[in-house]
């Protein structure tokens, strides 16, 4: 960001105030640091954050960046995992944190017209009454929203049975880049002609600003059982996952975490996880009573056969919820082993989880940084989080080489770069290990069709420099550092 | 700026605790003025983000970044969500001290500041001229007079709004006179209480209800008259070093008699803050294993209560009632099922829950007088979930709470009655 931006934006105040109003535009200095970060490690100064609240200004404030060549980034509640919504080339914040009704639920068509600054779970508690709910369900349901979801293309543990956001997404109004407000997709049901809903979902906000969408809603499930299971190893869990979805089983989660995890979820919640287990293996099941049963039957006989330390049923709500609490907060209860945690997202095929977990404990002890590995075991999306204190020397630099490892290791495996939490600033110029210069050119092309001059969300996505992991982590390090806290 | 690796230099906050935040984002949606803004500056993540920096020395402590602290309304509830176990409460009040350097006051509110929480407040005596004032102006027909001509306005906005805030009161000062309120009962057990400043001084006849309450569950309750405030209105305004003066003197209060008894608390906010006295006076070498003992001795009212056999009386409540969390009764003392299990035992009570009912009401203490805007928008956002409950009586467990619900009532035109727990308890014995 140069100078001469900022002093560009700063003269389009006046303007900025005239559109979303004067409380809602912010530059003061303090004002603006609390936009430089989102849940991970990158950071970014915006010169400017608005928050309008109708698509209509929305298209104002693109309209008037445009016309100046600033560059405009969307932000839900910051809780992303890879630097989607940090303003690395500064511009302007475009916060969603105001666009947040809930706009009409169908019940009979099971659909719900949303804003993108809804928070996921209020969704959910909202449509409870009509006995219907969201699915996609990200470990941070509680605070992040379904237009960051949308960007992310987010999962979550019931997504190995539900599927992702793109999964549950109908359609969705935009407004383009030059100001233009139009709808992808449709209402109620699945579109025809080109799939322009799909192509915006994932892409980070670098082809258009969603304003509104029309989200798919299921019926609550008439039963659910949720079991702890707890192994005496991570490789015993590990292969009794690969039992689970060899048999051709599918649950509505299957979720795994170790040691490190347990500790940490223990202190934050209390939610009864065995301490002193090397990993707990969290299935749920839902559907029909006695399918549900039947299968939980079938899933119990095969964690028999990996000699799980104890199998234990949630029997009420309460203790579900306890369950998944422990879960749901375990990585930022990370925070109670070490002032900080790199968490890398990445999946592998199911049958490759013993494999790939020891090599990567291999790391963690030849590094000597302590590594927790959660896991949505059921679909082989891996979050191995490396515990670590930026205020140490030289720490940063090495968990970033890490991290590039370990993902190097995920798609070396068959895996790909990322199951869930996008490529945003953190692993762009790691694409090039899974697609080729080909692969990357179709890319650019589709993005060319929607924006000319880089100014929605610039320098995401797509890898800047050379494309090899070594250029990745020097870039990396330029960005958190120096005198970077993160 | 400092070099990546390099240790800042130590500075108010203690940095194990600051650094435990991990910015996940998850206190967001639990803190009440977020959900009024949707400003990350008025979020439990950005103020700590603006701790940090600070501490970093990449933000100077200015007029700005105070605003952004002095929003916070200390309910706590971030706390209570945080899976990093970050302690808010520690760090919020440790800057709210730290910053009072900074502050420009002038002379007018800090002598105002001066007279109320370290002069006023504290002591029964010039409470008690206090209220006689109060009441003097209520009932000689003073305060309908001011309210008719407006005659405020023309002198200040803020004081007009100030006066709309002066609280009904509800019966006579409640003294805390060292008197022994009997039950009555062969094998009665004496306890304890605190009678705090704000509850007798408004809502005496609510002690007093709460008194019947507890000689009914076969309590002697003793209030010894040398108590002074629990000191959880000055940590709030950041005034540590008169909050442990306050302790300390409470220590002493209560160590007469019966030096492990039980004190219970009607006030959820005084409850919190004795609670944390162990903390408070750590690093005193003469009080800390006191303090500490003496916390273990506090019991919220509620909580004492539904671990009591306490038989109710005869009289049906018909009433359909829903119950606001107090913050630092939810979120500190970690009690939320205590007063719900109270009220279910009524017979007559049909008993709702609340939306949102963890959220705060926006009255914070003082932060109602203090903050009157943002208190008033975090207010209307409870009013409408009031309104959505059908709720024909509002129960809670704090005199903040109970004022800032009646402000609002009041201003919503709806008709609501605001109560405590034990008020509705005490209403199966005394109701006709």
């Amino acid at each position: 960001m140069g100078q001469s931006q900022s002093l560009k934006i700063k003269d389009l105040i006046p303007e900025l105030r005239k559109i979303v109003g004067d409380d809602y535009v912010l530059d003061d200095q303090a004002d603006l640091l609390v936009y430089e970060y989102d849940g991970s490690i990158d950071r970014g100064n915006p010169v400017v954050v608005v928050l309008p609240d109708t698509a209509k200004k929305i298209s104002q404030v693109l309209k008037l960046a445009r016309s100046n060549s600033i560059p405009v980034v969307a932000r839900g509640a910051g809780t992303g995992l890879s630097g989607g919504a940090i303003a690395e080339h500064g511009g302007i914040v475009l916060s969603m944190a105001r666009m947040n009704q809930i706009l009409e639920v169908n019940r009979s068509d099971r659909y719900a017209i949303v804003e993108p600054g809804v928070v996921n779970l209020d969704l959910s508690t909202h449509v409870a009454s009509e006995g219907l709910y969201y699915a996609p369900d990200p470990s941070s349901q509680r605070a992040c929203t379904i237009g960051g979801n949308i960007a992310e293309n987010s999962g979550g543990p019931h997504c190995l049975a539900y599927g992702v956001t793109t999964n549950h997404v109908l359609g969705m109004e935009v407004v383009l880049a030059d100001g233009t407000i139009t709808w992808f997709g449709e209402n109620e049901r699945d579109g025809i002609g080109y799939d322009l809903r799909g192509i915006t979902i994932g892409s980070e906000g670098t082809l258009a600003i969603v304003t509104k969408i029309s989200v798919r809603l299921l019926r609550l499930p008439e039963h659910v059982k949720t079991m702890l299971m707890s192994f005496e190893t991570i490789e015993d869990a590990s292969a009794a996952v690969t039992g689970i979805i060899g048999a051709g089983m599918v649950p509505a989660a299957l979720e795994m975490m170790d040691h490190f995890c347990i500790k940490a979820a223990e202190g934050a919640v209390g939610a009864g996880y065995p301490e002193g287990a090397g990993a707990v293996l969290l299935v749920e099941l839902d559907g029909l009573l006695e399918s549900v049963e039947e299968e939980s039957e079938e899933i119990e006989a095969i964690c028999r056969e990996f000699s799980p330390l104890e199998i234990r049923v949630a029997t009420d709500s309460l203790e579900r919820e306890k369950l998944w609490s422990g879960r749901k907060g375990v990585l930022g209860a990370l925070g109670r082993l070490a002032p900080n945690y790199y968490l890398v997202d990445g999946t592998i095929p199911r049958t490759k989880l013993v494999e790939v977990l020891k090599k990567i404990n291999e790391i963690s002890e030849r590094s000597g940084y302590p590594i927790a590995n959660l896991l949505h075991a059921g679909d082989g999306n891996l979050h191995p989080s490396i515990l670590f204190d930026e205020r140490k020397p030289g720490d940063v630099e090495n968990i970033l080489a890490i991290g590039a490892e370990i993902l190097r290791i995920c798609v070396d495996s068959g895996g790909v770069l990322s199951g869930e939490h996008g490529i945003g600033l953190e692993k762009q110029d790691q694409m090039p290990l899974m697609f080729s210069e080909e692969d990357m050119a179709t890319m650019s092309l589709l993005r060319l069709a929607f924006e000319t001059e880089d100014l929605l969300n610039p320098g995401k996505v797509f890898p800047t420099g050379a494309g090899c992991g070594d250029i990745s982590q020097a870039r990396a390090i330029a960005r958190v550092g120096p005198g970077a806290y993160i | 700026m400092p070099e990546v690796g390099t240790v800042p230099k130590p500075t108010w906050l203690d940095e194990s605790e600051l650094y435990k935040c991990v910015h996940c984002g998850f206190c967001l949606q639990a803190c009440p003025t977020y959900l009024s803004t949707g400003l990350e500056t008025e979020s439990p993540r950005g103020r700590i983000a603006l701790m940090k920096a600070v501490n970093e020395g990449r933000l100077e402590i200015s007029n700005q970044v105070m605003r952004h602290w002095d929003l916070c309304v200390q309910c706590r509830a971030c706390e209570d969500v945080c899976p990093s176990g970050v302690p808010y409460g520690n760090l919020i009040e440790a800057t709210m001290d730290h910053v009072r350097d900074y502050r420009r006051i002038g002379l007018l509110p800090r002598l105002v500041y001066e007279i109320a929480l370290r002069y006023l407040l504290p002591n029964q005596k010039n409470l008690s001229v206090l209220v006689s004032m109060m009441d003097f102006y209520i009932k000689s027909g003073f305060q309908k007079l001011v309210r008719k001509t407006k005659i405020l306005k023309l002198i200040s906005r803020r004081l007009e709004n100030l006066e709309m805030m002066t609280p009904t009161l509800n019966g006579e000062f409640f003294r805390a006179d060292g008197h022994l309120y009997q039950s009555g009962m062969a094998d009665a057990e004496k306890i304890q209480m605190l009678t705090g400043c704000v509850m007798p001084l408004t809502q005496g006849n609510q002690m007093r209800a709460a008194v019947r309450v507890l000689n009914k569950a076969g309590k002697d309750v003793e209030v010894p008259s040398s108590q002074v405030c629990c000191g959880a209105i000055n940590s709030h305004v950041g005034d540590v070093e008169k909050t442990k003066d306050l302790a300390r003197e409470n220590i002493e209060a209560f160590s007469n008699g019966n030096p492990d008894g039980v004190i219970v608390v009607a006030s959820a906010g005084c409850g919190a803050r004795m609670k944390e006295y162990g903390p408070l006076l750590a690093d005193d070498p003469e009080y800390s294993s006191k303090a500490t003992n003496f916390s273990k001795r506090v019991v919220d009212i509620n909580e004492y209560l539904n671990g009591t056999e306490l038989q109710l009386g005869e009289s049906v409540v018909p009433r359909v009632v829903t119950y606001q969390d107090s913050c630092h009764l939810a979120n500190v003392q970690k009690v939320r099922d205590a007063p719900r299990d109270l009220l279910k035992s009524i017979e007559g009570v049909d008993f709702c829950e609340l939306e949102e009912a963890n959220i705060c009401c926006g009255a914070g203490g003082t932060y109602m007088i203090t903050e009157p805007e943002m208190a008033k928008g975090i207010l209307a956002n409870k009013m409408k979930n009031i309104i959505a409950s059908k709720a024909d009586t509002i129960a809670t467990a704090n005199p903040g709470c109970f004022m800032q619900l009646q402000n609002g009532i009041r201003e919503a035109g709806l008709d609501v009655e605001v109560m405590y727990v034990t008020d509705l308890l005490d209403e199966t014995y005394t109701k006709k």
